[in-house]
């Protein structure tokens, strides 16, 4: 099993049709009949909607229907719905305004949608959108994060007072306070956590049909949780109903988190589909993806840590403001909470922690996960206000993480922020960074650098996340409408060979090479005999999808679990035809064999035995070796690491180039090495663009800016240094694999390894904070600002 | 895209025909510009007329003192020229870092002259060189043509044929790039030609300028102290969201610094 089983980097079996173009993305798929939409959106961010006069596109060549909001409330159509409810640290629930489909009273920010138009052909559809002619009066927008709250700003949503979604706290607030008051040492910091468009290669497309013959509909979509869509578009939309809906998203060109969301486009498509009875395709183009695509981030926050004379932590306090964007998406509530607050012990054994997290609404595109989802957030808030606090106690950064890391025999370590710990070993992580860094001999490159006449830093990130989402009744108790197991299947064929079907999905990932070593490895199969289905809620059992870094940990050991049951099966039907008795059968290999003989029978063999069951224990079990697993995890999981980085600054422009990169991740057991680095390299790549790079910014009119690629900065190869990539292994302890999860981290731990490496060079220019992203012009105002 | 129709003459007679009994026609060189343009509704030309089949206008010569450059010269041909990196490196330096390479293998030093983007580069090759842009009816001197943002001294459907570059003795390009479109947020070009020390900035103001404080300067003295102390006022410069006018004024010093020391080396 060594070459293609568990540890070993099997190349990617999907990536002979990736590379070879023949992925099958939605925009490929084509149906018979079909017509295009176009959606009329709004140029403005906040405006009352007066009379939409759809008669000249109605008219227009090729039109087959033009449909505003009205007409969908009409037929009784659902809004879109947030899936996390908050209670507010005053006892009350939230303020979770409707976001409907179509917009009908107001539209709250540019690119909200106000009608649908479905033509023959898409140049015909946009070419009648533009005949859509929409009365709008246009009101002062809200797009400041800091005023968002007050009371003399524009209001949004007239159920939501201040624009305040909720006010939410996590942690001992009384306790905190009084680590304060016995505080020796206070650092205080405030930061803002830049706004990101999540910009996956493939946009968002819809292609919605119905089948008049029996009332059903297939959805095709760019999905990474088609059930999850099918029960948001049933249930709580109320489009079809689940057992008629088929929801299928084949190959999908990156999530990052922006294609979990069941999105208002995707709604109109499929309730459209059912008005005019043809199919009818969506593709974003990508302005409509920087407008839509639900971004991410965007937190302003105020830190402040307490200590004692030996720096260690005696408390921390966190006040976040939350950007919700226009309207909640499907997790937007979930993200600066549970996926934020609750990270905030990071890896310290700091004494009293409380966070409360202030979650608002502006004219802006909504907000949800990213990448990371709320721990990118907090990993940056605390790994900043460490180096904070180490600067003022005048200690190395390395010294006052060693002195607070929570200490390896502390496991399971119950944390100041709801969270168990199931286990950890930090110290090994950060000595094996520091040492391929080679950090001892930092000062004699900095001072090489200066001679060059540049600033040299270096910058520690040590980080953790709660991945593998996630135990189901925990996060119900805490407010999730959804569970979140992984459901898996295994389907040995009569001829041996087997289809192992998963609720996990893969936009990227490497899942149908991942999750077939784990099968191979488990059933003794070779793994080109197995393959992965995932992605279409007509063939799969019913799962929960890929984010939060969730799908080996729960979605493999769902596979696990299906392994099991059909080796408990196949030992049963070794034992009748070895006619020996089934406690005398060991499975190795992919072989029954009777202990201590050489009489055997291969699984293949089995599996041929159990569909032509001629020679079968009828009387004991069923024909078939076909078995379904659901696994429920007790626990997230914990992975953590260090990453440390060397940088350069130029101080007469302001730039900044990352020279090294040292990573020493903890992700447990490891199934692909090669594709385990190919996430962590996509990770920081995509983390060093948030801290260099990217940022959506808007104007005072709520003018998304940095709206097309021209303006909005992508990371490119150039802005990132060779990799050096290094492991820990602490497996997860309860989960049959060991694994915890990787895809995540590096998007992580680099923007605070970025910025504390920006802000260590220059530190002998009294610059103490510099905000992300650290383009050149802020790095360069940064400096004349410290030297005024 | 609105639909247009579409041309592609083989010849510079024929192209001025169609544009002449079409008012609402558009030119099309390597389509950097304008196919985005068309894609996104920004325009709704009745006619586009191709110039890529015309041979003429994709020449590159050195004759004499001078360097003629075709205007349907890719940026890419220019980079990698000979004779153009034999006789003014600063002019191939900066035509390789236009953009990247799609953008190079397709935009031309037409297009992009015509076109006077505030942030392109050529344009301040074009002043610093001294150089003189032909069409097909008349030649235009580099002081007279830029006349503003997106604007120059171009009649409606004058087609540009070529660029003269006179041979200078001396020149460097130096660019700070916008981190996502890679145009100029600043780019200086300092060129030490027959009419003297010339010194242009792209990306800076609306439209490319030369800056005569630095010329005089580097006239006394062509070194990069010479200039150390000359600061632009940031009154007039571009702000945006990448780079204020403060920092604009910054870059403008410490690039034209590092041309000059780069046109020192060379
Ligand atoms: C991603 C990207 C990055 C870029 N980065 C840079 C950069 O760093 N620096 C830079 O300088 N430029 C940059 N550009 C612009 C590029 O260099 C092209 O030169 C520019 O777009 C125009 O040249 P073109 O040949 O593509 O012209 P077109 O797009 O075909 O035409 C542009 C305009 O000029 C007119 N025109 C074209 N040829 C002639 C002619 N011979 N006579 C009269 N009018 C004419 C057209 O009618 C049109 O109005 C970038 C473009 C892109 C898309």
């Amino acid at each position: 099993m060594a070459d293609d089983g568990i540890g070993a980097s099997v190349r990617r079996k999907e990536d002979q049709r990736f590379l070879t173009g023949k992925g099958h993305f939605t925009d490929d798929i084509s149906r018979p009949g079909q017509v295009y939409a176009r959606f009329v959106r709004s140029p403005h961010a906040h405006a009352s909607i007066g009379n939409i006069d759809t008669s000249a596109a109605l008219s227009a060549p090729g039109v087959l229907g033009v449909y505003t909001g009205k007409d969908l409330a009409e037929d009784g159509v659902g809004a879109v719905p947030c899936g996390w409810t908050i209670t507010q640290t005053n006892g009350e629930l939230w303020n979770a305004p409707p976001h409907e489909v179509l917009a009908t009273e107001k539209v709250r920010y540019v690119g909200d949608q106000v009608a649908l138009v479905v033509a023959e052909t898409l140049e015909q559809a946009r070419d009648a959108a533009e005949l859509v002619s929409v009365e709008y009066e246009v009101l002062s927008a809200n797009v400041k994060l800091d005023q968002a709250s007050n009371s003399d700003t524009a209001q949004l949503h007239e159920s939501v007072p201040n624009n305040t979604c909720f006010v939410w706290g996590l942690g001992d607030e009384e306790a905190t306070k009084s680590a304060f008051n016995r505080a020796k040492h206070i650092a205080k910091l405030d930061l803002y956590n830049n706004r990101l468009v999540p910009n996956a290669i493939e946009p968002r497309v819809a292609l919605a049909e119905r089948d008049s013959g029996d009332d059903s509909c297939t959805l095709y979509v760019t999905s990474q949780n088609p059930h999850l869509a099918r029960v948001i578009l049933s249930a709580f939309v109320g489009l079809v109903p689940e057992h008629k809906l088929r929801v299928v998203s084949p190959d999908v060109g990156g999530g990052f988190g922006s294609k979990i969301f069941v999105y208002t486009e995707e709604c109109a498509v499929l309730w459209a589909a059912k008005q005019i009875d043809r199919p009818i395709k969506w593709t974003a183009d990508r302005s409509e993806s920087f407008l839509s695509d639900a971004h991410g981030r965007d937190h302003l926050t105020h830190v402040e840590m307490a200590m004692d004379d030996d720096g260690k932590f005696l408390g921390m306090r966190v006040d976040t403001t939350a950007n919700m964007g226009a309207y909640l998406s499907n997790f937007a509530s979930l993200i600066p909470t549970y996926l934020h607050g609750t990270l905030m012990q990071g890896l310290y054994t700091t004494e009293a922690i409380y966070c409360e997290v202030t979650a608002v609404f502006t004219n802006t595109t909504p907000v949800d996960a990213v990448r990371g989802a709320g721990r990118p957030e907090a990993t940056y808030l605390i790994e900043r206000i460490v180096d904070e606090s180490a600067r003022i106690m005048g200690l190395d950064p390395a010294e006052i993480r060693r002195r607070n890391f929570i200490p390896s025999d502390a496991f399971p370590y119950q944390t100041q922020v709801a969270l168990e710990y199931d286990s950890g070993n930090y110290g090994p992580a950060l000595d094996k960074a520091l040492s391929t860094l080679d950090y001892k001999n930092f000062e004699t490159r900095r001072a090489n650098s200066e001679t060059e006449g540049k600033y040299r830093g270096v910058g520690i990130s040590s980080y953790i996340e709660a991945c593998g989402l996630a135990p189901s009744q925990v996060i119900g108790s805490l407010g999730a409408g959804i569970g979140q197991f992984e459901a898996a299947e295994i389907r040995f064929n009569a001829t041996g060979n087997v289809t192992v079907f998963t609720g996990s999905h893969s936009h990227g990932q490497g899942h149908e090479t991942t999750f077939a070593q784990v099968a191979s490895e488990r059933l003794g199969v070779p793994i080109e005999d197995i393959d992965v289905v995932h992605g279409d809620s007509g063939r799969i059992p019913f799962g929960y999808g890929t984010y939060g870094s969730r799908s080996l940990a729960v979605g493999g050991s769902a596979i696990v679990k299906a392994a099991d049951k059909i080796i408990e099966k196949g030992r049963k039907i070794a034992a009748h035809l070895l006619e020996a008795s089934e406690s005398d059968i060991e499975f190795t290999d992919g072989n029954f064999t009777v202990t201590g003989t050489d009489r055997s029978k291969s699984i293949a063999e089995i599996a041929f035995a159990a569909y032509v069951p001629h020679n079968y224990p009828l009387d004991e079990v069923e024909p078939g070796l076909d078995e379904s697993a659901f696994y429920d995890p007790p626990n997230f999981t914990y992975p953590f690491g260090v990453h440390v980085c060397e940088v350069e600054v130029d101080a007469d422009t302001g730039e900044v180039s990352i020279e090294r990169w040292v990573a020493v991740d903890d992700f447990g057991n490891i199934i692909n090495p090669m594709i385990v680095h190919g996430q962590v390299h996509g990770g920081i790549a995509h983390g060093v663009g948030q801290a260099l790079l990217e940022n959506a910014v808007y104007d005072e009119s709520g003018q998304l800016l940095s709206g097309s690629f021209m303006d909005y900065c992508m990371p490119r190869a150039t802005d990132v240094p060779s990799f050096e990539i290094g492991q820990t292994v602490t497996p997860c302890p309860h989960n049959p694999l060991g694994v915890k999860g990787c895809g995540e981290a590096g998007a992580i731990a680099a923007p605070p390894a970025v910025i504390n490496g920006i802000v260590n060079a220059l530190s002998s220019l009294g610059v103490t904070h510099v905000e992300m992203p650290a383009t050149p012009q802020t790095v360069w105002q940064t400096i004349q600002n410290a030297k005024t | 895209m609105y639909d247009f129709a579409y041309h592609r003459p083989d010849n510079l007679d024929d192209a001025a025909n169609i544009l002449k009994i079409n008012p609402e026609a558009t030119v099309l060189a390597g389509g950097m510009t304008l196919i985005p343009t068309l894609k996104l509704r920004l325009a709704n030309p009745s006619d586009v007329v191709d110039l890529s089949a015309i041979d003429s206008l994709n020449v590159l010569s050195v004759a004499g003192e001078k360097v003629s450059v075709g205007a349907m010269t890719t940026h890419s041909d220019v980079s990698t020229s000979k004779e153009l990196m034999e006789t003014i490196p600063g002019l191939s330096r900066l035509a390789k870092g236009i953009g990247d390479p799609h953008v190079r293998h397709r935009g031309t030093i037409g297009g992009s002259v015509a076109n006077n983007d505030p942030a392109a580069d050529y344009p301040a090759a074009v002043l610093a060189l001294n150089a003189s842009v032909n069409t097909i009816s008349r030649t235009i001197n580099a002081d007279e043509f830029f006349t503003g943002q997106f604007a120059t001294v171009l009649e409606e459907h004058e087609i540009i044929t070529s660029i003269d570059f006179p041979i200078p003795r001396r020149s460097a390009y130096e660019k700070f790039s916008n981190p996502a479109s890679r145009y100029a947020i600043v780019g200086v070009m300092v060129a030490d030609t027959e009419a003297g020390v010339r010194v242009a900035v792209t990306g800076a103001g609306p439209s490319v300028f030369r800056v005569a404080k630095m010329e005089e300067a580097l006239s006394n003295d062509f070194s990069a102290d010479a200039i150390a102390g000359i600061t632009l006022s940031a009154d007039d410069l571009n702000s945006d969201i990448h780079a204020s006018s403060e920092y604009r004024a910054h870059l403008v010093s410490v690039m034209a610094m590092r041309a000059v020391n780069s046109a020192l080396t060379q």
